[in-house]
C-alpha cells in the first residue's frame, strides 16, 4: 500500500515518521514547495535563524546536548554553500546531521541557472554521504536512507539535495519499514578475542590509563554510565579529550582533566609515563599527541573505535577493538568480572602516588589581580556560581575555549558543546541557541571570545524571536587570543592584525536586539554581575572585560612531546622554533 | 588481530616472508572495489584518493553486474604498508562502496591490461614492428600502408616493454585501459 504525494508533502512526512521535531533553516527559491509544507502543518517546529551556517551550527547544538540528528532546511546555491562550514565542523566532531538543500528543477542543472550550485559537489567531501533525488518516487526511501547513515556507525552529517521540479511532483511515499535494508550496517559489537587481551593488559598493568572521546558521547548515556564503572573498579585514572568532557564526572576521584594541548600536567604527563593505554572512542588528533615519535613509549595501547579507519591511522596501537563503545565497554567489564576483577593493586597504588605528586604542581593556577579581570577568574567564578544549575556550555574557539574546559566542570555527558576538530569561530552562538531550544528550562552559557563570537553575532535575532535565554558570557580582551599567543610564541610577538579593532559597544548591541547588556570589568564586580546575568530571565551579551595579554597555560608547544610542557611561568618569547614552527 | 602479513608474492611458510608493518617502503598493490553504480561514485573514490594525498597508478572502472547495480573499480596504488591499509579502510567505510579486496596480499591473482598503439612507419621499421608484434603476441586492428595499430593484452609490465621497443620503431600514439583483476580459483 502506497501513497501519493507530492515531493514536498514526502519531504515533511518523512521527518515526522522520523521523529524529527525540530528543524533548523532559512528559506529560499528552491526549497519554497517544502516551506509551504512545513506552513501547514503544526508538529514540526521551524526554528528561522539569520545565516545558514547558524542553521547548522544550531543543529549540531541540538544534536550533541539531547543524542538525536540536527536537521537543517535551506535553498539551493549560496543556502547550500553557507552551510558547508557546519557540515565540516559535524564531519569532524562526528555529529549526526540531516542537511536537505533546494535545488534547481532537474532540467536546468548545469545551466548555471539562478542560485545554482553543484551542491553534491561541493559537500561530497564535508558529509558522511549526499545524494541527490531526481525521481520523487524514490524520495522516501533517501531520506530514510539518510537517517539510517547519519546515526549508525561513526555518526556525520549527510545531505539531500532535492531539485524543485521534484518537490512539485507527485510520488509514493515509502515508510520507514518498507524501506530497503541498507547494506551499510556497521560492526557494534567489538572481537572477544581482542577484548580478552585488552583485560589481561589491564588486570597486569602497574601504570593505566584511560583516554577517552567523543565517541563515548555519542554512543549514548549508557556507554558513559560504563565508562565510569570501568575506571571506578579498576582505579585506572582517566582524562578525556575536548569532545568527550562529562563522559566521567570532573568530580570522579580518578579523574585527571582534560589532556592534550592545553590539558592537564598530571594528564599529559601520565600518558607519557602509562604503560598500558586504554583509548575509548578518541582518534589520536595531533591536539593530543602532540610528537607521535615521543607519544606514550612505552605504553601498550588499546583501541576502541567504531571507525576502522581510525584505528593506526596515526599512532600504532597494539589491540584494535572496532566496535560501539557502549557494547565493547560492556563486554570488557563482562570479561573482565568473570576472570574475578583483578588489578596490579601494588602498581596501582604507586602510580596513583605518583599522580598526586603530579597533581600537587597545580599547573592551572595563575597570577589573579585586584584591578583587571583575569579570564581564569571570570570562568571559576562563573563555575561557581552556575555549578548546581542544569548548565549546558557551548564555547566559540580559541583561548576562551581552553579555558572554559580547563576551569568549568562537566559532570554528565552531553553538556559541553564545542567545535573540537575544524576549531569553528562563530559555532557558540548559534550551537547555544540549538541547544537552549531541546533544554528550554535549563541554563546555557556561551563562554565566547569577542571576536568569535563577532561571527554570528546576527543570531541574536533569533534568540529575540524564539525566547531563548542563552547567555553569551564574552571574555572581551580586544585580541584575537590565540592567535596572539602563538604570534608571541613563533613570530617574535609581532601581532600581525590579531587584535579587535571598532568593537561595538555590547550592552548597547543588546539593548539593539532587545536582550540584556552587562559589562563588567572590575573583579570586584564580578560575582554580582554574573548573578544578574544568570537572573534575567532572558537572553544576556555579558561584555567581561577581561586582562588582555593573558596566556594559556599549560600548553605543549607544536612538536613537543608530553612531558614537555610549557607551564604559566615559562618563558614565552620564541618557544616553538625548528619544526614545530610548520605545525598548527 | 595481528595476524601475520605476509610479504608480497611470499609463501605462508616462512617466517622470512614476514613483512614489517611498521616499514617504509613503498608497496605497490592492487585493490578491488565493488561498489553501487550510481551517479558521483567514481567522484567519491577519486576525491578520497586526491583529498588525502593517496596515489593511484591506474584506475579502471565498469558496470559488472547490471541487474545488482553493481559496477567493480579496480585500482592500483602505492603507500608504505600502513599507508595501503589506510587506504583499505577509507575506501570501506564509505557508504556506496560493498566490498573492498587487496589481491595484492589476499592469495593468487591475474592482472591483464589493454592497450592499443599506433605506430607509423615504413620500410625496416614497419617490418620489424609488425615481427615484434608478432613475438608478443599482439593483434594488428588496423592498417594503412604506413601505420598500424597493434592491440595487446598482458600484465603491465608486458605492455611496458612491448612500448619501449615500439618507441623507436615510431610510435605515436598510446592508449591504455589500466589494470583489470580477478582473484585465482574460486
Amino acid at each position: 500500500m502506497t501513497r501519493q504525494m507530492t515531493g514536498a508533502q514526502i519531504v515533511v512526512q518523512a521527518l515526522k515518521d522520523q521523529g524529527v521535531e525540530i528543524i533548523f533553516g532559512y528559506p529560499g527559491g528552491a526549497i519554497l514547495p517544502i516551506y509551504d509544507e512545513i506552513f501547514k502543518q503544526n508538529k514540526i517546529r521551524h526554528i528561522i535563524v539569520r545565516h545558514e551556517q547558524a542553521a547548522t551550527h544550531a543543529a549540531e547544538g541540538y544534536a550533541r546536548s539531547t543524542g538525536k540528528p540536527g536537521v537543517v532546511l535551506v535553498t539551493s546555491g549560496p543556502g547550500a554553500t553557507n552551510a558547508v562550514t557546519g557540515m565540516t565542523d559535524a564531519l569532524m566532531d562526528s555529529i549526526p546531521m540531516i542537511v536537505l538543500t533546494g535545488q534547481v528543477p532537474t532540467f536546468m542543472i548545469g545551466n548555471d541557472a539562478f542560485q545554482e550550485a553543484d551542491t553534491i559537489g561541493i559537500t561530497r567531501p564535508c558529509t558522511k554521504h549526499n545524494w541527490l533525488v531526481k525521481d520523487t518516487n524514490i524520495l522516501a526511501e533517501t531520506i530514510h536512507q539518510a537517517f539510517h547513515v547519519a546515526t549508525t556507525g561513526r555518526p556525520g552529517p549527510v545531505l539531500v539535495d532535492i531539485p524543485k521540479d521534484v518537490q512539485f511532483a507527485m510520488g509514493n511515499y515509502t515508510t520507514i519499514q518498507k524501506t530497503k535494508v541498507s547494506h551499510y550496517q556497521p560492526r557494534v559489537k567489538g572481537d572477544i578475542d581482542a577484548i580478552t587481551k585488552a583485560v589481561e593488559m589491564l588486570e597486569k598493568a602497574e601504570r593505566p590509563i584511560i583516554y577517552s572521546g567523543g565517541g563515548v558521547i555519542n554512543s549514548g548515556v549508557g556507554a558513559s554510565q560504563l565508562l565510569r564503572e570501568l575506571a571506578d573498579a579498576t582505579g585506572a585514572p582517566i582524562t578525556s579529550t575536548l569532545m568527550g568532557l562529562g563522559a566521567y564526572p570532573a568530580s570522579g576521584e580518578n579523574w585527571l582533566g582534560m589532556l592534550g594541548m592545553h590539558g592537564t600536567y598530571e594528564a599529559n604527563m601520565a600518558m607519557h609515563d602509562c604503560d598500558f593505554m586504554l583509548c575509548v572512542g578518541a582518534r589520536f588528533d595531533d591536539r593530543i599527541t602532540g610528537r607521535t615519535d615521543a607519544f606514550s613509549p612505552n605504553s601498550y595501547k588499546v583501541h576502541i573505535d567504531i571507525d576502522p579507519s581510525s584505528i593506526n591511522k596515526i599512532i600504532r596501537v597494539d589491540t584494535p577493538i572496532i566496535g560501539d563503545i557502549g557494547h565493547v565497554l560492556e563486554d570488557i567489564l563482562k570479561v573482565w568480572k568473570s576472570r574475578g576483577r583483578k588489578t596490579n593493586a601494588a602498581g596501582i597504588a604507586k602510580w596513583q602516588a605518583q599522580i598526586s605528586e603530579w597533581k600537587a604542581v597545580d599547573c592551572l593556577k595563575y597570577k589573579n589581580s585586584d584591578t583587571i579581570i583575569k579570564p581564569q577568574y571570570a570562568l571559576q567564578r562563573l563555575e561557581a556560581l552556575t555549578k548546581d544549575h542544569d548548565r549546558y556550555i557551548t564555547t566559540e574557539v580559541g583561548q576562551h575555549q581552553m579555558w572554559a574546559a580547563q576551569y568549568l566542570t562537566f559532570e554528565e555527558p552531553h553538556r559541553f558543546m564545542t567545535s573540537g576538530g575544524l576549531g569553528t569561530m562563530g559555532y557558540g552562538t548559534p550551537a547555544s541557541m540549538g541547544v537552549q531550544i531541546a533544554h528550554p528550562d535549563a541554563l546555557v552559557i556561551n563562554v565566547a571570545g569577542e571576536a568569535s563570537w563577532l561571527m554570528n553575532m546576527q543570531e541574536m535575532g533569533t534568540a529575540i524571536q524564539f525566547n531563548l535565554p542563552t547567555k553569551q558570557f564574552i571574555l572581551n580582551n580586544e585580541r584575537l587570543g590565540m592567535v596572539r599567543q602563538w604570534q608571541e610564541l613563533l613570530h617574535g610577538s609581532r601581532y600581525s592584525q590579531s587584535w579587535s579593532e571598532s568593537l561595538p559597544d555590547f550592552v548597547k548591541l543588546a539593548d539593539a536586539f532587545g536582550a540584556k547588556g552587562i559589562r563588567c570589568s572590575d573583579p570586584a564586580d564580578l560575582d554580582d554581575a554574573i548573578m544578574e546575568m544568570l537572573d534575567y530571565d532572558g537572553p544576556v551579551i555579558f561584555d567581561c572585560v577581561v586582562e588582555k595579554h593573558e596566556n594559556c597555560y599549560p600548553m605543549i608547544p607544536s612538536g613537543a612531546a608530553h612531558n614537555e610542557m610549557l607551564m604559566g611561568d615559562a618563558k614565552t618569547e620564541n618557544a616553538i622554533t625548528g619544526k614545530g614552527a610548520a605545525l598548527v | 588481530m595481528n595476524a601475520l602479513v605476509l610479504k608480497k608474492g611470499a609463501s605462508r611458510k616462512s617466517a622470512y616472508d614476514l613483512k614489517n608493518p611498521l616499514g617504509d617502503e613503498v608497496e605497490t598493490h592492487t585493490l578491488t572495489v565493488i561498489v553501487d553504480n550510481e551517479a558521483g561514485v567514481l567522484a567519491r573514490v577519486i576525491g578520497l584518493f586526491s583529498g588525502r594525498g593517496y596515489n593511484i597508478d591506474s584506475l579502471t572502472v565498469a558496470e559488472t553486474d547490471h541487474h545488482g547495480h553493481l559496477s567493480r573499480i579496480t585500482i592500483v596504488t602505492t603507500g608504505t604498508p600502513a599507508v595501503i591499509v589506510q587506504i583499505k579502510a577509507q575506501l570501506d567505510r564509505m557508504i556506496p562502496i560493498h566490498s573492498v579486496n587487496d589481491l595484492t596480499v589476499e592469495g593468487p591473482s591475474v592482472e591483464r591490461e589493454l592497450a592499443m598503439l599506433k605506430v607509423t612507419g615504413e620500410g625496416e621499421k614497419r617490418v620489424e614492428a609488425m615481427r615484434l608484434a608478432d613475438i608478443f603476441r599482439a593483434n594488428v586492428v588496423d592498417t594503412t600502408l604506413s601505420s598500424f595499430v597493434f592491440e595487446i593484452t598482458g600484465t603491465s609490465e608486458k605492455i611496458d616493454a612491448f612500448v619501449e621497443l615500439m618507441r623507436p620503431l615510431g610510435l605515436t600514439e598510446l592508449a591504455r585501459t589500466g589494470v583489470a583483476a580477478l582473484a585465482r580459483g574460486r
